[in-house]
């Protein structure tokens, strides 16, 4: 059986940018936010790759790609992840800012991914990080899923093993450092993807230019959607967290040893 | 204030129907939330079994107690979570919903709140309320940005960090218990747990101490060798005499992924730092890691910090840690071990 994955990724500022969160009258902000480069939400990133290997291992499976960001940021971004994997890109524009609300979020992604032509809700796996590395919140998928009226869900999600009837077998993550292992009859189901098994893959001039030809309309045709602040902020910021570091330097390991014993003994 | 604004606490029961810390935790916050708005608080309980939570919380002065129960709402399952916390929240009114921060609870935050026709926020480290408004305190940006804010939209659905509040501790009573009718259709069902494939249970979220190992332990030493057995043998030693919880870095972590197989015990899930998680310890001890800035929100809400690293200009220790030994981590933990007796 077929599948019509819809991944969901929004953008995030490179995780080794230095954040600094500033006041507006409306509410908080980055600090340059506009000048800081970006990247695909890592987790969702490993969303998007997952799709694509489920996508080719069953034939007429097809990827779309949804994300709300600032158009001219996605512009920027997808010229790097449309080399990755294939997939039709649906944009809509707006901010990805991590202050903003995930219902509103949400909102604008289940009516973008409700908008696509050709979708067929019965084969639709809608998949995406499961925690942003920006509003961190793990709330959007669900919220997309039961817009879209889709109560299978799984969050945490580290594997999906699908059988040949269209059923799946799914890991997700619970405490410990375990796995919750569940079964699904098939699609439609939303999964929020954390890890997963596959490695980032390597650019592909070939698929960047087959993604190339979906890519410009889409951009150009983005619809803006209006995503507010989750709520009035009293305060943002970056907690100063400086420790006065003790450097021991000549001490033997096994004086030091003595003394980190004696540390975890306490 | 709005003298009619309610607050719900919903938690899920364990197997033997009783309630972990991280319920208690949720109770908790709830009981001081209400006595803040000067409002009643509800308890909501969810499980195959729920009379021994309700007797447990007793005497907790819940307004009352209502539950979905039987076998189908034992799994930590989407569909019939989600129905059972809706059913709850529906039957209360509930303008004010909150739930603790377990991986079950927060699997459905985000689903309730949007069947309620709410909002949610989950990762919440405070909530307080003063002249009526309420606030909340999450991290931005995977740690890295506090912010405190309002919402005016209801139902506000809060999910609590677990640890972040003292857990409801008093004498058990009779709790009388009201049935909430859900009817719920699903085509998923849990049929198990797996531990890690490596047999070895490393990652231990309520340990005492977090030892967060990093690259340098595969990496070639003074003598042009990697020392992958010496490595794995310091770290699995360390972990079974000291009941030590296990953090890695992530190019630690990425390693075991691509096979490199030099720490096979490692996997992503034992990753801290801005794409793995912040776990809550009193102690952390970091061997053998340099990371950058960003990645160092691994052991944010780690108390006491010491690291062991040959470099002494080390990131993750400098301003970081409360002590660091510049010296060989093979050397010093071999010692570690043998002085805890592993
Ligand atoms: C999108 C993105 C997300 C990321 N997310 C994370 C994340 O969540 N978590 C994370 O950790 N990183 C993350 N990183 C990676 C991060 O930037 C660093 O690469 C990584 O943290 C560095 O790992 P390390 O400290 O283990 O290794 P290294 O940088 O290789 O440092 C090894 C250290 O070991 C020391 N050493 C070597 N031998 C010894 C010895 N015998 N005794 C004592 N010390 C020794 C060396 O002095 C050195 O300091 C991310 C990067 C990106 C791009």
């Amino acid at each position: 059986m077929e599948f019509h994955i819809v991944v969901c990724a929004g953008l995030v500022p490179d995780p080794l940018q230095t954040l600094e969160p500033v006041m507006g009258p409306a509410g908080p902000g980055l600090k340059n936010e506009a000048l800081l480069p970006s990247v695909i939400d890592p987790w969702a990133a490993h969303a998007l790759f997952e799709a694509a290997h489920l996508a080719r291992a069953r034939p007429g499976s097809k990827v779309w790609l949804v994300s709300l960001a600032p158009k001219a940021k996605l512009q920027q971004v997808l010229m790097v992840v449309a080399q990755k994997v294939p997939f039709d890109l649906v944009a809509v524009d707006g901010p990805a800012n991590g202050f903003t609300d995930a219902s509103a979020c949400a909102a604008a992604l289940a009516d973008a991914i409700a908008a696509i032509p050709g979708l067929d809700r019965q084969k639709l796996l809608v998949f995406g990080g499961w925690e942003s590395a920006s509003r961190a919140a793990g709330t959007t998928l669900q919220m997309v899923g039961e817009r879209l009226g889709i109560t299978e869900q799984f969050q945490g999600v580290d594997a999906v093993t699908v059988g040949a009837d269209g059923a799946f077998e799914v890991l997700e993550r619970i405490e410990g450092g375990r796995h919750q292992v569940a079964t699904c009859s098939g699609a439609p189901a939303v999964c929020g993807w954390a890890t997963g098994s596959l490695h980032e893959p390597p650019n592909s001039p070939q698929v960047g230019m087959m993604n190339m030809r979906t890519l410009m309309p889409a951009l150009q045709k983005a619809r803006a959607a209006s995503v507010p602040l989750a709520g009035a902020f009293g305060a943002a910021a970056v907690p100063s967290a400086r420790r006065d570091t003790r450097v021991v330097k000549d001490m033997s390991p096994d004086a030091i040893a003595q003394e980190i014993v004696e540390w975890i003994r306490q | 204030m709005d003298p009619s604004m309610s607050v719900l606490v919903i938690v899920h029961t364990e197997s033997d129907g009783a309630l972990a810390t991280p319920a208690l935790e949720a109770v908790n916050a709830a009981r001081a939330l209400a006595q803040q708005l000067a409002t009643p608080f509800h308890v909501g309980l969810v499980g195959a079994v729920v009379e021994p939570a309700a007797a447990a919380l007793g005497t907790c002065g819940a307004a009352s107690f209502r539950a979905v129960a039987g076998d189908a709402f034992a799994q930590a399952r989407y569909a019939t979570d989600v129905a059972a916390a809706a059913g709850i929240a529906t039957a209360v009114g509930a303008d004010l919903v909150i739930v603790p921060g377990t991986s079950r609870a927060l699997r459905t935050a985000g689903g309730l709140a949007q069947r309620l026709g709410g909002v949610a926020d989950t990762h919440v480290v405070g909530v307080a309320a003063s002249a009526g408004v309420v606030s909340i305190t999450r991290w931005f940006y995977r740690q890295r940005i506090e912010g405190t804010m309002s919402r005016t939209a209801r139902p506000w659905v809060i999910a609590l960090e677990t640890g972040t509040t003292p857990a409801w501790a008093g004498a058990p009573g009779a709790g009388g218990v009201e049935a909430v009718a859900v009817s719920v259709e699903t085509r998923s069902a849990v049929t198990g747990v797996r531990a890690p494939s490596t047999g070895e249970q490393t990652v231990r979220p309520d340990a005492d101490l977090l030892l967060v190992a990093g690259a340098g332990w595969t990496k070639k030493q003074a003598d042009g060798q990697v020392h992958a057995e010496a490595a794995q043998s310091a770290i699995l030693g360390f972990l079974r005499a000291s009941k030590a919880s296990l953090g890695g870095s992530k190019s630690l972590v990425d390693q075991s992924g691509e096979g490199q197989a030099v720490l096979p015990f490692m996997t992503h899930l034992n990753q801290v730092g801005q794409t793995g998680s912040s776990p809550r310890h009193r102690k952390g001890l970091a061997t053998c890691c340099h990371g950058e800035e960003p990645h160092v929100i691994g052991w944010r809400f780690v108390t006491e910090r010491r690291a062991v690293n040959l470099n002494a200009n080390c990131g993750w220790a400098q301003g970081k840690a409360d002590v660091v030994y510049v010296a060989d981590a093979f050397a010093v933990m071999k010692k570690v071990n043998e002085l805890l007796g592993a």
